[in-house]
């Protein structure tokens, strides 16, 4: 298509939300461009661009399609991958656990019968979905995507809108290609300033958690700008946007610019050639206009950012690593109290206890927040030529085979096995440990992954979100550790 | 789904903020493949460890409207929270604030979810402690709860729905149905979409 038709393609011009002298936020062009019907008292109705699909939230949405009688209307826009069951040890091996196995033989079964494009364990293209999908350059700015993962929003950081559904919107998508959406509010968290050495867009994301709360932006897209953000690679993109959801986002994203096309550029289902040239003027548009109007704007300064971890149940109880333990009776709201009172008893935790007093039994490096090229890279800089801590484990799970393919061609496996840690195959592993890499009851684990919900990694299982880089230091030294603190030691 | 326009029933009070969906269902119970059954799992770690647990309480064994704490719902997007509720005995639920994705979910599967402030949610949960076999009238039609508070009183408070929401639960329909009425328009659409717009069809 022309440059010249963009203009008249978007479909916004029907609606008064659409008027074109109106100043729009990122979110609102990508959402207004996407917007089939529109009429008023109902909600408005929304194009799909890609559609991702794992084994857990599927299986019932394509039975309810074939009781239905209906079948995918556009299967080529649907991508299906394993990644939340699967093994990360013998994984050419069937998969032990029956109830598992079956739930990967359904998706199988049905990207089969509608035609889907799948993925499967063994396959290079398999990995946690979030990972896969900017791997192979499916993920692209403008569009919408959605999966039924609440970690969609990770593929807000190429400037998409990205969300995680329920299983019967999956079900609307595959019948449909189409939600019914009512548009979101507006939130901006601008990040200006540099980073420290050793502070991370982990440590970011996890900062302005703390300060929103772990539902403080419900209804709400997050755009995330300012200088630390486009300083960022595309990898801390990512980290910054998938954690959205745990301050409870609709979606996250952050406008396309240069780092982004170039990541882009040359990947299996980028645009090549008049296309390349075509999409690039495209997303250029892509840009917040001065003007448009946030609903809510949150302000942080990067250089005054060190290292953060949680510390309670929920990703919005996190700390500086350098201060301690809260003391609930300091806090005076009687619900926060209590949920703070709650969050220690399950972790076990002494109020003014230092976080870097807290030892920990396993690091888990992984998962579709901090499981990407980057992010093993940072940590095995840290651990080139030292040795864990021998009373600790070190489990290494690399977002994708992709991811684990390239780790393996820079020699990273080597170094975090001759550092003492465990190299396994691709998945989302212990993030949430649907496969067998679980914690046992009481033990506590460092992990660069995003919830740390009660029980969210292994039954009784006590969980620290970390960044890469904290992550490494902490298997050094077998306590919550800052990267800054293992100079000299 | 099926409809719903009113419900009365007893209430059981969960005084806890930032319920997270991990809570209400955890992970291992989501490799199920079926559309129910989910009961099992319903709060399984604090039913199973914590014996004071409310609804281990045998005076709201019963209960079908849940009164939670703010921020319910949060986390996963497993769709499970709302079927583990539904089939657990719940048809309501009851908060200052829920999660976006667990609200959306359960307008797909006929659980309500009726949003009070804070402070009216306090007065419900003392009543409902008061007297647990208090009853409890959500009613969708007039967007009011209403329920005893001892004496002949009563109260009745009301509660915000979307038109279109509410229509599409009172009547018990279909999502998918109702968007298929559109295909003209999503046709239209499709035809203007970018042509270099990725597919995920194998390229090599």
């Amino acid at each position: 298509m022309h440059p010249a038709e963009w203009d008249s393609y978007s479909g916004i011009d029907q609606s008064p939300e659409g008027d074109e002298t109106v100043p729009k936020t990122l979110a609102e062009k990508v959402y207004d461009a996407h917007v089939v019907r529109r009429t008023d008292g109902e909600p408005d109705l929304l194009y799909i661009d890609l559609h991702l699909v794992h084994e857990v939230t599927s299986p019932q949405a394509f039975d309810g399609l074939r009781a239905a009688g209906r079948t995918v209307r556009r299967p080529e826009l649907t991508m299906a991958t394993e990644d939340h069951n699967v093994p990360t040890l013998d994984i050419l091996a069937p998969i032990a656990d029956p109830v598992s196995r079956a739930q990967v033989e359904a998706l199988r079964k049905n990207a089969a019968e509608f035609g889907i494009r799948l993925a499967p364990m063994g396959d290079r293209d398999q990995g946690i979905v979030h990972v896969i999908g900017p791997q192979l350059g499916l993920t692209q700015p403008g569009m919408t995507i959605v999966c039924g993962d609440s970690h969609t929003s990770t593929h807000g950081a190429f400037g998409a809108l990205a969300f995680g559904i329920g299983t019967s919107e999956v079900e609307h998508v595959l019948a449909t290609q189409t939600l019914p959406q009512y548009r979101p509010k507006q939130m901006s968290v601008t990040v200006d300033g540099e980073l420290a050495p050793g502070v991370s867009a982990k440590d970011i994301i996890l900062a302005v958690i703390a300060q929103i709360g772990t539902n403080g932006a419900a209804g709400h897209v997050i755009e995330y700008r300012g200088s630390a953000i486009e300083a960022l690679s595309m990898e801390a993109r990512m980290t910054i946007c998938n954690m959205s959801i745990e301050a409870g986002a609709k979606a996250g994203l952050i406008a396309p610019d240069r780092t982004t096309s170039d990541f882009l550029q040359g990947r299996p289902h980028a645009p090549q050639d008049a296309d390349w040239d075509a999409a690039v003027e495209y997303w250029s548009t892509l840009r917040t206009d001065d003007g448009a109007v946030f609903d809510a704007e949150i302000v942080l300064d990067a250089s005054s950012l060190t290292p953060f971890v949680t510390w309670g149940t929920n990703p919005g109880q996190g700390l500086p690593i350098s201060e301690r333990v809260p003391d609930p009776a300091q806090i005076a709201d009687e619900g926060e109290r209590r949920t703070a009172e709650q969050a220690l008893a399950y972790m076990g935790l002494t109020p003014g206890t230092p976080l870097t007093d807290i030892e920990v039994d396993t690091v888990f490096l992984g998962s579709c927040t901090n499981g990407r090229i980057e992010d093993l890279r940072v940590a095995a800089d840290l651990l080139r030529g030292k040795h864990i801590d021998p009373s600790t484990r070190m489990l290494v799970v690399p977002g994708s085979v992709g991811v684990k393919s390239q780790a393996e061609a820079e020699g990273l496996d080597k170094v975090f096995v001759e550092a003492g840690a465990e190299w396994r195959g691709a998945g989302c592993s212990m993030c949430l440990g649907m496969n067998p890499d679980q914690l046992k009851p009481g033990e506590r684990s460092a992990s660069t992954s995003n919830r740390n919900f009660q029980g969210r990694q292994g039954k009784g299982g006590r969980t620290h979100l970390v960044s890469p880089s904290v992550a490494a230091a902490t298997a050094l030294t077998g306590r919550l550790t800052a990267p800054a603190d293992l100079i000299g030691a | 789904m099926d409809a719903f326009t009113t419900h009365t029933g007893t209430a059981a009070p969960l005084r806890r903020s930032a319920v997270d969906t991990d809570q209400i269902i955890p992970a291992e119970y989501l490799k199920r493949i079926t559309r129910t059954g989910f009961e099992d799992g319903l709060f399984v770690a604090w039913r199973t460890n914590e014996p004071n647990f409310v609804l281990n309480q045998p005076e709201y064994a019963d209960a079908s409207i849940l009164v939670a704490g703010p921020d319910f719902g949060t986390g996963s997007s497993r769709e499970h929270a709302v079927w583990a509720l539904l089939d657990g005995g719940f048809r309501v639920v009851i908060s200052s604030r829920f999660a976006d994705i667990f609200k959306n979910n359960s307008t797909k599967s006929g659980l309500l979810t009726v949003v009070m402030t804070q402070a009216e949610v306090e007065k419900l949960w003392a009543a409902i402690e008061t007297d647990p076999t208090m009853q409890v009238t959500v009613d969708l039609q007039a967007k009011e709860v209403t329920y005893s508070l001892g004496g002949g009183q009563s109260a009745t408070v009301p509660f915000e729905a979307d038109d279109y929401t509410r229509w599409r639960l009172l009547e018990g329909l279909d999502d998918v149905g109702l968007t298929e009425r559109h295909l003209d328009d999503i046709e239209a659409f499709e035809a203007r979409r970018r042509a270099w717009l990725p597919t995920a069809l194998p390229v090599r």
